[in-house]
C-alpha cells in the first residue's frame, strides 16, 4: 500500500516504479547492438567518403566493432566452472596485431599511390575501368 | 551505475564514430577516431577485459592513429573541396547500411539467450593479464609465432613499398 | 606317327621365320630353306597319303570358355586332306624350284621366298584345319600372304593397288563367311567340322536358317575363289611374279574356297536351295569369265580369266554332284595343268624380257621348243582334249551338271567350247605365226631349273585323268542318265573351238575379232569403280555438311560466340570505382545474411 508509506507525489512513484524495473546491468544484446552500430558507421564511411584515408579509418572502425562483440561474448559465455574463458580475448589480441600491421602496409601503399597520382580522391583512381 | 556507464561510453563512441564519417577535415576525422577508440577501451573495461582495454589504447589509439596522423601530415591533406553529392552513391550506401542494421536488430531481438545480463564470476578477482598470457603461450603458441613472422613481413613490406624509385 | 601332320604344317613357318631374319644376306639360303621345307612337306605328304587314316592327332583347346565356346587346335587328316596335302606340297615344291630361275635377277629375293614359305604354311593350315575358327584364321593368313606376294613389286603403283584390291575384295567375302560361321555356331554350339556334320539333322525344322548359313559360308568362296561378283581381284593379281600367280592364283589359294565347300559338304547337302544358289553363281561365273578371256591381250590375264572360269566349273561341280570328289578331281587336274600353263607363260615372259602382250610375241615355237611342248600339253588338258586329265575331270562335272541343273549344264557345255577357243588362240598367237617384236626375234629358251618343273607338271596334266590313277585319289561315279548327246557334243565343241581359233589366229598379226564388251570385262570393273567412287563421294559430302553445319556450328561456334558475348556484357561491371565495388560487396553480404538467417 503506497498510501501508508508516506506521501509521495504521484509522478515520482511512477518514476520510481520505472527506475526499479530498469535492468541494472547492460545485457549482451545491448553490447551487440552497439557493436553493430559501430560497424554500420564504419561501413557507411567506406561507402560514402571519397578520401582514401577516411575510408581506411572506416575500415578500422569496423574491425573494432568486431573486437567489441568478441569481448562481449567472452564475458557472457562462461566456462563450466563459472570462470572466464580467454579464447576470444586471445583472438582479439591477434586481430589488433594484424590490424596494426595492415594499417602500416596500407598506409605505405597510399603513400606510394599519392606519389604516383598526386591525389587521394578515390574517384580519380579509375585505371581499371573498362 | 554500470548501465549508466555503458550508455555514456557507447554514446561517446558512436558520436565520435559519426564524427569520423561526417567531418570534413582529415585531421578532425583522425582525432574523432582516437576518441572513439578510447570509448571502446572503456567498454572493454566494463566487460572485465582489462588487458584488452589497455592494449587497445596502447596499440590503436597510441600507435595506429599516430601513424595515420603522420601520413596525413606527410601528404599534406587539406579538407576536401566540396564535390557535388552523388545521389546514387548516397542512396546505395544508405540502403546497404540500413539493411544491415535491420537484419542485425531482428536477429538480436529474436534470440532470448542474448537478453541475459552479465553472469556473476566464480572468482571475482580477475587476473586476466596472466590468464591471457597463459592462453597465448600455451594453447595458441603457434599462431603467436606466426603473428611474429607476419609483423616481420609487414615491416619489410612497408619499407619496400615506400621506397622512392631510384632514377 | 601323329606328329607328322604337325611337322608338315610348321616347317614352312620355321623356314619363313629364319628367312625373315637371315635371308637378306644370302640368296641361296633363302631359296634353300623355302624349297627344303616344301620338299620335306611333299615327301611327308606322300608318305602320309600311303598310310591309313591315323588316330586322333594331338589336339588341345586354344580357346576354352566352358560350355559356350570351345575352339580346339587340331588337325583333320582324312582322305580329303591327305589328297590336298599331296597336291599343295608337290605343286609348291615345283614352283619354288622354278622360282630360283625366274627370280634370279629380280629384287627382293629373300622377301619373295619368305612370303612363299608363309603362304605354304597358311595353305597347309587351311587344308589341315578341323574346325571353322582355325580355318578362318588360316584363311585370313592366306589372304595376307597373297597381299604380300602380289605386292612384291610394291614400287609399281599398279602392283600395290592390285594387292590392296585383292585383300579388300577378299575381306568382303570373308565377312559373309564369318557370319555363316556364327550362324552355325549359334545353332549348334560347336565349330568342329566332324561334329557339325553330325548335327545337321537338327536343322530339319528350320531349313531357311541352314540355307542362309550355307549361302553365307559360300560368300567366303565367292571372295577367295573369285566367283562373280567378287572376281575382279584375280586378274589384277597377275601383277605379282608369275610363279606366285601360278601357285596362289591358279593352283592352291583360289582352290581353298572349293576345298572349304568340300569340307562342309555334308552340311551343304542338307540345304538344297543353297546348292541351287551355289550352282547358279558357279555356272554364270564359268560362262562369263570364258567370254571375257577371249578378248584379253595379256598372256597372264587370259590365263587368269581361264582360272576364274575353271573355278566356276568346280563350284558348279560341288553343287551338282552328290559327292565332293567330283569337284576335287577337277581341282586336282586343274592344279596341274593351270600351274603348268602359268609356268610356261612365265618362261615365255622371261624369254621376252618381261613383255606380256601377246600381240608382241610370235613364232616362239622355234626359239623355245621345250616351253612350247609343255604349253601344248597344258592347253590340251585345259581345252578338254580326249584322254587328257582335263577331259576326264571337266566332262564328269559337266555330266553331273546337265543331269541336276540342265540349263547350267548346257551353259557349261558351251563354255567348254569357248575354253578350247581361247586356249588355242593363246597358243597360236604366242608360238606360231611371225615374230611381231624385237624381243620375239631374239627370245631364247629358259634355263633347266625352270624347265624341269614344267616337265614334272606336264606328265600328270596328261595322264592323271586315267581311271587307274584317278582311283588312287578319288571315289567318283558317273551319273546315271547322261544324255547321249553330251559326249559327242563336247568332242565337237573341242574340235570346233580349236578350228575356229586356228582359222582366225594361225597367222594373224593383230586381233581380227574385236568385242569391246568382252575386252572391257563386261564393264564390271568399271561398274565397281563408279559405284565405289560415288558412294564415297556421297558419303564424304554428307559428312562434310554435317561437320560444317552441325559440329562446327553447335559445338564450336555457338559456345565460342556465347563466351565472347558474356565477356562483352560482363565487362561493363568493371567500373573502376572502388566505392562501387565496395557497394556491391556490402550489398551482397547483407543479402546473403538475410537469406541465410531468414530463409
Amino acid at each position: 500500500m503506497s498510501d501508508t508509506q508516506g506521501a509521495r507525489p504521484p509522478g515520482i512513484s511512477h518514476f520510481a516504479f520505472r527506475i526499479s524495473n530498469f535492468p541494472k546491468m547492460p545485457s549482451l544484446a545491448n553490447y551487440l547492438i552497439v557493436s553493430g552500430l559501430i560497424f554500420s558507421i564504419g561501413l557507411s564511411g567506406v561507402l560514402l567518403r571519397r578520401n582514401i584515408l577516411i575510408i581506411f579509418m572506416g575500415l578500422e572502425l569496423m574491425l573494432n566493432a568486431a573486437n567489441l562483440s568478441l569481448v562481449a561474448f567472452s564475458r557472457f559465455n562462461l566456462g563450466q566452472d563459472g570462470s572466464l574463458r580467454y579464447n576470444a580475448q586471445v583472438l582479439v589480441f591477434f586481430i589488433i596485431t594484424v590490424a596494426a600491421a595492415e594499417v602500416a602496409v596500407g598506409l605505405a601503399i597510399i603513400v606510394a599511390l599519392y606519389r604516383a597520382r598526386q591525389t587521394t580522391h578515390v574517384e580519380d583512381l579509375d585505371n581499371l575501368k573498362f | 551505475m554500470p548501465l549508466a556507464l555503458f550508455w555514456i561510453f557507447s554514446a561517446l563512441t558512436l558520436a565520435f564514430g559519426l564524427g569520423v564519417v561526417f567531418l570534413r577535415s582529415p585531421v578532425s576525422s583522425a582525432m574523432s577516431l582516437v576518441a572513439a577508440f578510447v570509448g571502446l577501451a572503456a567498454l572493454f573495461v566494463t566487460l572485465d577485459a582489462f588487458f584488452i582495454g589497455v592494449v587497445q589504447v596502447l596499440v590503436y589509439a597510441g600507435a595506429v592513429m599516430v601513424l595515420f596522423l603522420f601520413i596525413i601530415m606527410l601528404l599534406d591533406l587539406r579538407a576536401d573541396r566540396r564535390r557535388p553529392v552523388k545521389l546514387a552513391a548516397w542512396a546505395g550506401g544508405g540502403m546497404v547500411v540500413g539493411g544491415f542494421i535491420s537484419v542485425l536488430s531482428q536477429v538480436v531481438s529474436s534470440l532470448p539467450a542474448l537478453q541475459q545480463t552479465k553472469p556473476a564470476l566464480a572468482d571475482p578477482f580477475v587476473n586476466d593479464v596472466a590468464q591471457v598470457g597463459f592462453s597465448l603461450f600455451r594453447d595458441f603458441n603457434l599462431p603467436f609465432q606466426v603473428i611474429g613472422v607476419l609483423l616481420l613481413v609487414a615491416t619489410i613490406g612497408v619499407v619496400v613499398l615506400s621506397r622512392r624509385e631510384i632514377k | 606317327m601323329s606328329a607328322v601332320p604337325w611337322i608338315i604344317l610348321f616347317t614352312p613357318l620355321a623356314a619363313a621365320a629364319v628367312i625373315l631374319f637371315v635371308g637378306r644376306h644370302s640368296k641361296p639360303l633363302s631359296a634353300g630353306l623355302a624349297i627344303g621345307s616344301a620338299a620335306l612337306g611333299c615327301a611327308l605328304s606322300w608318305w602320309l597319303f600311303a598310310q591309313p587314316d591315323p588316330a586322333v592327332p594331338i589336339k588341345f583347346y586354344w580357346m576354352d570358355f566352358g560350355e559356350a565356346l570351345q575352339v580346339p587346335i587340331g588337325l583333320a587328316v582324312d582322305r580329303l586332306s591327305k589328297m590336298m596335302l599331296v597336291v599343295v606340297t608337290s605343286v609348291a615344291t615345283l614352283v619354288f624350284t622354278y622360282s630360283i630361275g625366274y627370280m634370279k635377277s629380280e629384287e627382293g629375293y629373300w622377301r619373295y621366298f619368305a612370303g612363299l614359305a608363309l603362304f605354304l604354311f597358311s595353305m597347309l593350315g587351311i587344308v589341315l584345319a578341323d574346325n571353322f575358327v582355325m580355318m578362318f584364321i588360316f584363311w585370313e593368313l592366306v589372304g595376307l600372304s597373297s597381299y604380300i606376294l602380289i605386292g612384291h613389286y610394291f614400287k609399281k603403283s599398279s602392283a600395290a593397288d592390285a594387292a590392296k584390291q585383292a585383300f579388300l575384295v577378299n575381306r568382303v567375302g570373308d565377312f559373309g563367311f564369318l557370319l555363316g560361321i556364327l550362324f552355325l555356331w549359334a545353332a549348334t554350339g560347336t565349330l568342329v567340322f566332324a561334329e557339325l556334320a553330325g548335327k545337321v539333322g537338327d536343322f530339319a525344322q528350320n531349313p531357311i536358317y541352314l540355307t542362309v548359313a550355307c549361302v553365307l559360308l559360300f560368300c567366303g568362296t565367292v571372295g577367295k575363289s573369285a566367283q562373280m561378283p567378287l572376281h575382279v581381284w584375280l586378274p589384277n593379281s597377275m601383277e605379282g611374279p608369275t610363279p606366285v600367280s601360278s601357285l596362289l592364283h591358279a593352283a592352291t589359294m583360289v582352290a581353298a574356297g572349293v576345298y572349304m565347300l568340300a569340307r562342309i559338304f555334308p552340311i551343304l547337302e542338307a540345304a538344297p536351295h543353297a546348292m541351287d544358289v551355289i550352282a547358279w553363281i558357279g555356272g554364270i561365273t564359268c560362262f562369263a569369265a570364258a567370254l571375257m578371256a577371249t578378248q584379253q591381250n595379256d598372256i597372264k590375264r587370259i590365263l587368269a580369266y581361264s582360272t576364274i572360269s575353271q573355278l566356276g566349273y568346280m563350284v558348279l561341280g560341288i553343287a551338282s554332284a552328290p559327292m565332293a570328289d567330283v569337284s576335287m578331281f577337277h581341282l586336282f587336274t586343274h592344279a596341274c595343268f593351270k600351274c603348268l600353263l602359268f609356268l610356261c607363260a612365265g618362261s615365255v615372259i622371261v624369254g621376252m624380257h618381261h613383255e606380256q602382250d601377246i600381240w608382241k610375241m610370235g613364232a616362239l615355237k622355234n626359239k623355245m621348243p621345250f616351253t612350247f611342248l609343255a604349253m601344248v600339253a597344258g592347253s590340251l588338258a585345259l581345252a578338254g582334249c580326249p584322254l587328257t586329265s582335263g577331259y576326264f575331270s571337266k566332262d564328269l562335272i559337266i555330266a553331273w551338271a546337265v543331269v541336276s541343273h540342265p540349263f547350267l549344264g548346257w551353259l557349261a557345255v558351251a563354255t567348254a567350247g569357248i575354253t578350247a577357243f581361247y586356249t588355242f588362240r593363246l597358243l597360236f598367237v604366242v608360238f606360231l605365226g611371225k615374230p611381231r617384236d624385237e624381243h620375239a626375234k631374239h627370245a631364247c629358251e629358259s634355263p633347266p631349273v625352270m624347265l624341269i618343273p614344267l616337265a614334272c607338271l606336264a606328265i600328270p596334266s596328261l595322264i592323271a585323268g586315267f581311271p587307274t590313277i584317278e582311283k588312287i585319289f578319288f571315289h567318283v561315279a558317273e551319273p546315271d542318265q547322261v544324255p547321249a548327246l553330251l559326249h559327242p557334243a563336247l568332242l565337237l565343241l573341242f574340235v570346233g573351238g580349236v578350228a575356229l581359233a586356228a582359222r582366225l589366229y594361225w597367222n594373224a598379226s593383230s586381233d581380227p575379232v574385236c568385242i569391246p564388251f568382252f575386252a572391257r570385262r563386261l564393264y564390271i570393273d568399271d561398274g565397281y569403280a563408279w559405284a565405289v567412287k560415288n558412294i564415297q563421294d556421297g558419303g564424304a559430302l554428307v559428312l562434310s555438311w554435317a561437320d560444317r553445319w552441325v559440329v562446327d556450328l553447335f559445338v564450336v561456334q555457338v559456345p565460342s560466340k556465347l563466351a565472347w558475348a558474356c565477356g562483352f556484357v560482363l565487362r561493363f561491371l568493371q567500373i573502376g570505382n572502388i566505392q562501387a565495388y565496395a557497394f556491391f560487396f556490402g550489398a551482397g553480404v547483407v543479402g546473403l545474411l538475410y537469406l541465410l538467417i531468414f530463409r
